[in-house]
């Protein structure tokens, strides 16, 4: 009797937090699928028709935007990576008894909301802000010169938003390195640089696979720096998403168009899991 | 580690000091301050302008000091709302998704289970999807039942996300956990609810603790996937987001300012009980 409980004791734990995830998040992702194979509109009503072809016009009327999105993503990533690799080493390796202090520092913008972060850049770039309005005065840039409502401002919103998930886990990465290995390198004859690319480096990239995903899934899915930052010419995937559903209540449309861009985005993320192995990007991300 | 002693200690005196001026990588620690600095241009922008004396409903350019916006908080009616859904609304979600999560993070570091695996791809999945998705699967949940939305689909939706990333934070502190400290308990013949009390919850507090603040902090910041199940509701940043295409009032970056401050307060307090307890 009592191993039976002893048996049953981890279900009963899980039970009251699974049931939530499999009602609310489980669930709607079937609800979706079904909405999106459904015909009609807000005033007679949907009936489910089953009519796939909605998917084949989502993707064609949409694909701009899919493909802008896919690429803001990747080019999001690519710079955080650029730019969060050192940062990461340094406090990994140099932070000294500071290390925390570094890493709170980083994650400082965390503690404003993602909106108004995002539009302080928006005030910050605008185009007679405080940044530009005295370049312009001083003849150092033209009077038309602009910086909102292009590539480079979204792009650089995203990374801005995103660029701590990237820090984080290659620094949990760099941070787990036994130090005697680098010892070894050194007493083997290697070179600092041969040592950092042939030690270090393949011992991080877990850290930088983990950070792949925190910051390529959230950027390419984003539409609140496309809407604040940029203009007619950088709507996102995200945009029309959000204006299907919430402004023109094309409910199968939008359901759809959810749908293409979960299955592409998980889809890629399995894959590149299972390639590098689900426990250690969870655990990297989770760290 | 004693490996490492040595090998340091064998190493010649000078080579050891001049590695170490080379250690110091000044140009990497002048770009980490830089990094900082960029991230934290638009917060100090923020608080600045919280304190503009600007005229009309524009707050663009510097006027001159004034503390009109701090005496003046409430007076927008409607942000003043919004605020204090956002803050009813974490704290509620913050209470609830403790309760679930940990008990999904125990069940995880404790046990070996059939279904553990099922368990952890949900999880891993939740964490992964994108917000949008994520928001709209529950709108079209939504609206196939034909549930009005309005606080508490926010709720039920911000409750959704959070359970997760409090079972990852509970399971993290679980790695460390000596099972056999709950036996010698059971053996002295305490209960299973004085077991879990007096031992099994003071070594699991602190990742109950630090799931709390991010349930909370994830909770009072989303914008996405709220939107989506908000109705007419409105919580502080769907406010700044609406207000965003007009110039929001400078209300708001004192209301952000005071959100950041007490986070911040929130943070430092806890690292500070934290390290008292390890002393």
């Amino acid at each position: 009797m009592s191993k039976l409980k002893a048996r049953m004791a981890p279900y009963a734990m899980i039970l009251p937090g699974g049931l939530w995830l499999a009602v609310f998040f489980v669930v709607p992702i079937g609800a979706m699928a079904s909405l999106s194979l459904q015909q009609g509109d807000l005033f007679s009503g949907f009936r489910q028709t089953f009519h796939f072809h909605t998917y084949v016009d989502v993707i064609t009327q949409y694909h701009d935007q899919l493909v802008r999105s896919f690429l803001y993503g990747l080019s999001t990533t690519i710079i955080a990576i650029v730019l969060a690799y050192p940062i990461a080493y340094w406090i990994a390796t140099r932070g000294g008894r500071h290390k925390s202090t570094y890493l709170f520092l980083i994650l400082l913008p965390f503690f404003v909301t993602f909106v108004l972060r995002t539009i302080a850049w928006q005030f910050l770039l605008a185009d007679n802000g405080i940044v530009l309005s005295p370049l312009k005065d001083a003849h150092v840039l033209p009077a038309d010169f602009h910086i909102l409502a292009t590539s480079v401002a979204v792009v650089g919103g995203l990374v801005y938003n995103f660029l701590p998930f990237m820090v984080l886990p290659i620094y949990v990465a760099l941070e787990r390195i036994d130090r005697s290995l680098l010892e070894a390198a050194n007493d083997l004859y290697a070179s600092r640089s041969q040592a950092f690319l042939r030690v270090v480096l393949p011992l991080s990239l877990p850290g930088v696979f983990a950070g792949v995903v925190l910051t390529f899934v959230p950027a390419t899915s984003d539409y609140v720096n496309a809407t604040i930052l940029g203009g007619t010419g950088q709507v996102m995937i995200g945009n029309i998403i959000e204006t299907l559903f919430i402004e023109n209540q094309d409910y199968p449309q939008a359901a759809a168009l959810s749908w293409v861009l979960l299955t592409a985005l998980l889809i890629g993320v399995f894959a590149y899991a299972r390639a590098l192995g689900t426990e250690e990007v969870l655990e990297v991300s989770a760290a | 580690m004693s490996a490492t002693a040595t090998a340091t200690g064998v190493r010649p005196p000078a080579v050891a000091r001049r590695r170490k001026r080379r250690d110091k990588a000044p140009v990497l620690h002048a770009y980490t301050w830089l990094v900082i600095g960029w991230l934290s241009l638009p917060i100090l922008v923020m608080i600045l302008f919280g304190f503009n004396d600007t005229k009309g409903r524009f707050n663009f350019t510097w006027q001159g000091f004034t503390l009109q916006w701090y005496r003046e908080l409430f007076q927008i009616q409607d942000l003043t709302t919004a605020l204090v859904n956002s803050l009813t609304i974490a704290i509620i979600v913050t209470i609830v998704s403790v309760a679930l999560g940990t008990g999904i993070g125990m069940a995880l570091g404790k046990y070996r289970f059939f279904g553990r695996g099922a368990v952890d791809l949900v999880l891993f999945a939740n964490i992964a999807s994108p917000e949008i998705t994520m928001g709209t699967a529950l709108l079209s949940l939504f609206v196939t039942l034909h549930v009005s939305l309005g606080y508490w689909t926010i709720v039920i939706a911000h409750v959704m996300f959070d359970i997760a990333y409090v079972a990852v934070t509970v399971r993290a502190r679980m790695a460390g956990f000596d099972k056999s400290l709950e036996e010698a308990a059971r053996d002295l013949g305490a209960g299973s609810f004085t077991t879990f009390r007096l031992v099994t919850l003071p070594q699991i507090f602190p990742g109950i603790v630090a799931g709390a603040l991010l349930a909370f902090a994830l909770s009072i910041d989303d914008y996405i996937i709220t939107q989506f199940n908000a109705g007419s509701t409105q919580t502080f940043p769907l406010w700044v987001y609406g207000a965003s295409r007009l110039g929001a009032p400078p209300q708001v970056n004192v209301m952000g300012t005071l959100v950041f401050v007490g986070g911040l307060l929130l943070v430092l307090v806890n690292m500070s009980l934290l390290r008292r307890r390890r002393v």
